[in-house]
């Protein structure tokens, strides 16, 4: 039997479609949760994607983190559901403070849309089992609030514990602290990521296949 | 029935950019001499009351700021 993966669609998600296909792609069966409805309908897995929830209003994922679907996935988070936030996906995850510090505009003041290179610094994770540690991929990276910061102290422990899951190489793309582009949290079921793995699963519509291994790794671990 | 409003500011070691845009801004307008500008939100709610001060501070840290980057003051008017 395949992994089942809830992709949660906010009013205002756009890669909710996205992120089902990768799910499709890497072999596991996309389930589709909505906003409002409590429950997980058993999934294995939690996929938050990216958009602008709510509008952004407030401050970008302020308002999904009441969301009724939220409630479950914090509780199921913290009995170790695999959750992983993409774009506005991670900054629903801080909001929510399943993940430590906050996302906030752009050094540059502009939006980034581009092709991203980054190194994957912890495989240990749920979802980054199918990379090699400090393998470099390239995906697409699309925000205008991507700057992730945290307090010094908040940072010094994401590093001492290997929790920064990836970091931005060849440049810096949003001004986030450290280049970080992603962490997890401390049991590593929750990885939230600024850059979009769902958005490079096939060679015609991406960069490559290197976000693959997000989706991958969860399928295979799930179904170990 | 009593108006409480709630301002929120980014915390001093957070960097601002929209403050930032706004300092250069003012430049070419040609106003000089202000050095720093920070962009906060203001919040005005109308309340019963009956709703004390405790629930209006859980509210303003749960959602009308992020306390991880943002302090926020309330004041009944």
């Amino acid at each position: 039997m395949s992994v089942r993966v809830g992709v949660v669609t906010f009013p205002g998600s756009l890669d909710d479609r996205d992120a089902a296909r990768a799910v499709r792609i890497a072999g596991a069966e996309s389930v589709s949760l909505w906003h409002g409805d409590p429950s997980l309908h058993d999934v294995d897995a939690v996929v938050l994607p990216g958009g602008f929830s709510y509008g952004d209003y407030l401050r970008c994922g302020a308002i999904a983190r009441f969301a009724p679907v939220m409630e479950a996935v914090v509780a199921a988070a913290a009995d170790g559901l695999p959750v992983l936030g993409i774009c506005n996906g991670f900054q629903v995850l801080c909001e929510s403070h399943l993940l430590p510090g906050a996302l906030i505009r752009n050094d540059h003041r502009k939006f980034v849309c581009k092709e991203q290179a980054l190194r994957i610094e912890n495989t240990s994770t749920r979802w980054t089992s199918e990379y090699r540690e400090s393998q470099e991929i390239v995906i697409p990276i699309k925000n205008g609030e991507g700057g992730y910061v945290a307090d010094e102290r908040t940072l010094d422990e994401l590093e001492a514990n290997g929790r920064v899951v990836a970091r931005y190489v060849d440049g810096n793309p949003n001004g986030s602290y450290r280049d970080i582009a992603g962490i997890c949290n401390e049991a590593g079921n929750v990885v939230g990521l600024m850059p979009h793995p769902e958005h490079a699963v096939e060679a015609l519509t991406g960069p490559g296949t290197d976000g693959l291994g997000f989706f991958l790794s969860l399928a295979g671990v799930a179904a170990a | 029935m009593a108006r409480v409003v709630v301002d929120v500011v980014l915390k001093p070691e957070i960097l601002d950019p929209q403050g930032q845009a706004i300092v250069g801004a003012l430049g070419r307008l040609g106003v000089h001499g202000v050095t720093d500008v920070r962009q906060g939100k203001h919040f005005e709610l109308q309340v019963d009351d009956g709703v004390d001060d405790d629930t209006i501070t859980k509210l303003a840290d749960t959602l009308l700021a992020n306390p991880v980057i943002e302090n926020f003051t309330i004041r009944r008017v």
